[in-house]
């Protein structure tokens, strides 16, 4: 079996990678500007990069029922492998419910998202102030679970290149930037 | 034979005829318009209208209408976006705190539509803008609903860095709905 993830796996991997780096920092940052025409633009960009994640994480999804990641290094002990899969359930999970609860604080503040200000998405539930703050928070906190156990996915991976040294990073690193093997 | 001289009495007093309609309800009455940003459709609304008025279904063309609306109570559907639309770049509210609408003309188009011409003041410039208009007679006087479009730029609505019309669109929407009673 080949060691490594298809390309295809690889390249969604390292651009959803960098998307929710850059959807996450963008929302941290705009979320304390003072009201002008830049902080209107940049809600509306984070909106727009939201939904094209959570579409890419539908991809992923699609693309990893159809093709099996390849085999764990036989060195790891199953008490790793079950937390492994665990931590990659919740990710999965996150990077489909961080855009969702979005979306839905959107509707609920009163502003339709409309992707790439082309296509308006449905408003699930009205406006609704109370339910708005809601969802912020639910937004918010999930965002921070989700930098968590990005912490602990980049941690592990690091701690199997350096110290375990089993090849478990190089099954995800892309050739092009020189595979490791 | 008393009464009907009270009634002709009541009918020279008052220029208008006797069966126009005056008195503005300012709780049965607000603007709304619709505006875009990125794409987004957005509706907000001024309430809180005054005025003189004076319409007669029987003599259109005799209506008067001078309606003002106090800019500073704007809700623009975003609460961020009220104590900015208050400001200089937006309705600059403490130099112009009301926009005015003064009709010239109106005309029926048939059956309970009608046409009004006019001139709308905001920000201190006025343009004349043109608007059709749906009258419907109840028990206590009448609704009047109609709308037409109008550029904000045409009227300095959002200037310096918020002129993008890619941000905010240019047309603005603008939807009436004035009550006026016996």
């Amino acid at each position: 079996m080949d060691p490594r993830y298809t390309s295809t796996a690889i390249s969604l991997h390292w651009l959803m990678a960098a998307g929710l780096i850059g959807t996450f920092a963008l929302g941290i940052y705009m979320h304390e500007l003072p009201f002008s025409p830049d902080k209107l633009r940049l809600y509306s960009w984070h909106k727009w990069a939201g939904v094209t994640l959570f579409m890419l994480a539908l991809l992923r999804l699609a693309w990893r029922a159809g093709h099996r990641p390849p085999a764990l290094p036989v060195t790891m002990p199953t008490w790793m492998r079950r937390a492994a899969g665990g931590v990659h359930v919740a990710l999965y999970v996150l990077m489909l419910a961080i855009p969702v609860s979005g979306w839905l604080m959107s509707s609920a503040k009163g502003v339709t998202t409309v992707w790439f200000g082309i296509l308006p998405l449905p408003d699930l539930v009205g406006k609704d102030k109370a339910l708005g703050d809601l969802l912020r928070d639910a937004h918010e906190t999930l965002n921070f679970i989700l930098l968590g156990l990005v912490a602990a996915h980049v941690g592990a991976a690091l701690k199997h290149h350096f110290i375990d040294r089993d090849g478990t990073l190089a099954r995800m690193w892309p050739r092009a930037m020189g595979g490791f093997r | 034979m008393m009464r009907g001289l009270l009634v002709c009495l009541a009918v020279l007093a008052n220029p208008a005829a006797a069966d126009a309609l005056t008195r503005l309800d300012p709780a049965g009455s607000q603007v709304e318009f619709t505006y875009t940003q990125m794409g987004v459709s957005l509706q907000g609304r001024f309430r809180g209208l005054t005025g003189q008025a004076s319409f007669d279904p029987a003599r259109p063309q005799a209506a008067r209408a001078r309606i003002e609306v106090p800019v500073a109570g704007i809700d623009t559907g975003l609460a961020e976006a009220d104590a900015e639309a208050a400001g200089k770049d937006w309705f600059d509210a403490a130099t112009h705190p009301v926009a005015r609408f003064e009709a010239d003309a109106v005309k029926s188009l048939g059956g309970n539509r009608y046409q009004v011409d006019g001139r709308l003041t905001l920000k201190g410039r006025t343009r004349k803008v043109s608007a059709p208009f749906t009258f419907t007679a109840d028990a206590r006087g009448g609704l009047f609903t109609g709308q037409f479009v109008l550029r904000r730029g045409d009227f300095a609505i959002g200037e310096g860095a918020w002129r993008d019309y890619s941000l905010v669109g240019n047309e603005v929407g603008v939807r009436f709905k004035l009550r006026l009673d016996r």
